[in-house]
C-alpha cells in the first residue's frame, strides 16, 4: 500500500542537464580571447567535475550519454581530435563508478585526492593519444597549465555532490 | 497486456549495472570516433560536424568577446590619455631613429628593382588579404586554435596563412561561409618550414602546445644562435617566403625554440593571406599551350598527307620487291664451286 504525501524527486534535469549546460556555457565563456597584461583566461576541462561527481551522486544511464555529447562538443569547439575527450571523460566516469562503494560518504580531502588521481589519469590518456596521433609530444608545462585549473574546479564537484547526493528519497 | 502486468513486473535491474553498460557502450563509440578520424583524416571525416559547431559557436563567442573588446578599447583610450606626453616623447625618439632606416630602405628597394629588371627575375605577385577578428580560442596542450569571423564568402580557403601586425600566427584548417578555424603555430600538430635569416639555414618549426615552438631538423653546426631572426622559408608552398615569425632562443630543455613575434600583442584582428601554393601563381593555360603541348601529342593527319604517305609506302615496297628479284636472278647465274671454303 502506498502512503500519501509529497515525495522529494530530483530528476535528471536537475542533476544532469542543468549542470551540463552550465559547464558548456562556462567553457564557451572561458574560450573568449581575453589578454590582460599578457595573461589569458585559464582553460580547465570543466566536464571533469561532472565525470567525477555524477557516479557518486547516483549511477545513471543518462550520465555517460551526456558525457559523450559534452566530450564531442569539447573536441569540436577546441579543435582537438574527435573522440579524445569523450573517451577520457568516460574512463573517469567508469573508474569512479567502479570505486563508488569505496568513495561514497568519504570526507572532502579524500574525495579531492581521488579527483586529482582521476584528473591525472584522464590527462595522461589524452597525452598518450595526442602524442600517438600527432607524432609529437605536447609540452609538459602546457599540460600542467591546463591540469591545475582543472584540479581547482573540484570546488564545483564538491558542491554538486553536496547538493544532489541523497536528495532523492526513492534512492535511499 | 500492459508491461507492468506481465512477468517483468517484478524484474529489477541494478542501476549500477545499467550505468556501467551505458558507459562501456559510450566508450566504445568514442573510441570508434577516434579511430575513424585517424583512419581517414580528422578534418575529412568530421569536417561538416566541425563546420556546424564553428557556425554556431562563432557568433556566440563573438557576443562574449564584444564587451571584452569594448572594455579593452576603453581602457586603452584612458591609458593613452594619461600617458600621452610620455608616448609622444617615445614616438618622436623612435621616429628619429627610423628615418635613416627609411631612407636606406628606399635606396635598397630601388637597387633591388634595378637588379630584378636586369636579371629578368620573375617576382611573386602581391598576395590578396582578408581581415578577420578572433572570436574564440582554445589554449590547452592538446589543441591551440582560434575561430575567425571570416570564411569562404571572403575567399578564405583551407591552408591560407594568417598574420597579425607582428608576424605569422597560424593557418586555416576549416572554413564555413562566415567562420573559419585557424590552427596556431603553437599547436601540437603544426609544422612550418622556416629559415634562419642570418645563415639561410632551414628547419621545421614544430608546435608542442607551449608558447614557444621547437626548431627541428636543423642542419649545420653553427646554423643558429640566440637572437637570430626566424622567417618562413616558403618551402612546400604553404606560406610565402620571408614572413617574420620570431627570434631563436634556447629552451629550458636545451632545444632551440622560437619566441614568436605574434605574442608581442593580443591576437585580435588578423589578416588572412589568400595564398594557397605555387600552383596558383602558375598560369595553367599558358603551361598547356603549344609548343609545350606539341611535345606530348602529334597533330592529326589530313587526307592529302595520308594519301601521299600511302603512295610513298607502296612505291618503296615495289622497289624493294624488284631489288630482291634482281638479286635472286644474279645469285642463280653465279653458283659457288663445290668444295670452296667460306671466307
Amino acid at each position: 500500500m502506498r502512503r500519501g504525501g509529497a515525495v522529494r524527486v530530483v530528476g535528471p534535469t536537475q542533476w544532469i542537464i542543468y549542470p551540463a549546460l552550465a559547464v558548456l556555457a562556462a567553457t564557451l565563456l572561458l574560450g573568449t580571447p581575453i589578454e590582460v597584461f599578457g595573461l589569458k583566461l585559464p582553460e580547465p576541462v570543466l566536464p571533469m567535475v561532472l565525470a567525477f561527481a555524477w557516479p557518486l551522486i547516483r549511477p545513471s544511464m543518462a550520465a555517460p550519454a551526456t558525457l559523450l555529447v559534452i566530450g564531442l562538443f569539447l573536441d569540436l569547439f577546441w579543435g582537438g581530435p574527435v573522440g579524445l575527450w569523450p573517451l577520457c571523460l568516460l574512463v573517469v566516469y567508469g573508474g569512479v563508478l567502479a570505486a563508488r562503494n569505496l568513495l561514497v560518504g568519504q570526507e572532502l580531502r579524500v574525495l579531492f585526492g581521488w579527483y586529482a588521481l582521476a584528473t591525472f589519469g584522464a590527462f595522461l590518456l589524452a597525452y598518450l593519444i595526442v602524442t600517438l596521433r600527432a607524432g609529437n609530444a605536447p609540452s609538459i608545462l602546457a599540460l600542467l597549465g591546463q591540469m591545475l585549473p582543472t584540479l581547482l574546479a573540484f570546488i564545483g564537484a564538491a558542491w554538486l555532490i553536496d547538493r544532489f547526493d541523497d536528495t532523492d528519497v526513492r534512492f535511499r | 497486456m500492459a508491461f507492468r502486468d506481465g512477468p517483468f513486473e517484478t524484474l529489477k535491474v541494478p542501476l549500477a549495472w545499467t550505468a556501467a553498460a551505458a558507459t562501456v557502450a559510450a566508450g566504445v563509440l568514442a573510441f570508434a570516433l577516434l579511430l575513424g578520424g585517424r583512419a581517414s583524416g580528422d578534418d575529412q571525416a568530421y569536417g561538416a560536424l566541425r563546420g556546424g559547431v564553428a557556425r554556431t559557436a562563432g557568433p556566440v563567442s563573438g557576443l562574449f568577446a564584444a564587451p571584452v573588446r569594448w572594455i579593452g578599447a576603453a581602457s586603452d583610450h584612458v591609458a593613452g590619455y594619461f600617458n600621452a606626453v610620455e608616448e609622444n616623447r617615445r614616438l618622436k625618439r623612435q621616429l628619429a631613429e627610423l628615418e635613416p632606416w627609411r631612407d636606406q630602405a628606399i635606396a635598397l628597394k630601388n637597387v633591388n628593382a634595378r637588379y630584378e629588371a636586369m636579371l629578368g627575375l620573375r617576382v611573386e605577385p602581391p598576395v590578396a588579404m582578408a581581415t578577420a577578428r578572433s572570436v574564440s580560442e582554445s589554449r590547452g596542450p592538446f589543441a591551440n586554435a582560434r575561430l575567425l569571423d571570416a570564411g569562404s564568402s571572403k575567399g578564405v580557403r583551407v591552408g591560407n596563412p594568417v598574420v597579425n601586425e607582428h608576424g605569422l600566427v597560424g593557418r586555416i584548417v576549416g572554413v564555413t561561409p562566415g567562420v573559419s578555424r585557424m590552427v596556431l603555430l603553437t599547436d601540437v600538430a603544426s609544422r612550418t618550414p622556416v629559415l634562419i635569416d642570418r645563415t639561410d639555414a632551414r628547419a621545421i618549426m614544430t608546435g608542442d602546445g607551449s608558447g614557444n615552438p621547437r626548431l627541428e631538423y636543423m642542419r649545420g653546426a653553427d646554423a643558429i644562435q640566440s637572437g637570430d631572426r626566424i622567417l618562413s622559408s616558403g618551402d612546400g608552398g604553404g606560406v610565402p617566403r620571408g614572413v617574420p615569425i620570431g627570434v631563436a632562443a634556447r629552451g629550458i630543455d636545451g632545444s632551440w625554440r622560437v619566441k614568436l613575434f605574434s605574442d608581442r600583442g593580443a591576437i585580435d584582428y588578423v589578416r588572412i593571406l589568400l595564398f594557397e601554393d605555387f600552383a596558383q601563381l602558375a598560369h595553367r593555360e599558358a603551361l598547356n599551350a603549344p609548343p609545350l603541348a606539341g611535345l606530348t601529342a602529334a597533330p592529326p593527319v589530313d587526307a592529302a598527307t595520308a594519301a601521299t604517305i600511302s603512295d610513298e609506302t607502296v612505291r618503296r615496297a615495289a622497289e624493294a620487291a624488284a631489288a630482291q628479284a634482281d638479286a635472286r636472278r644474279e645469285g642463280g647465274q653465279t653458283q659457288p664451286a663445290p668444295g670452296a671454303q667460306p671466307r
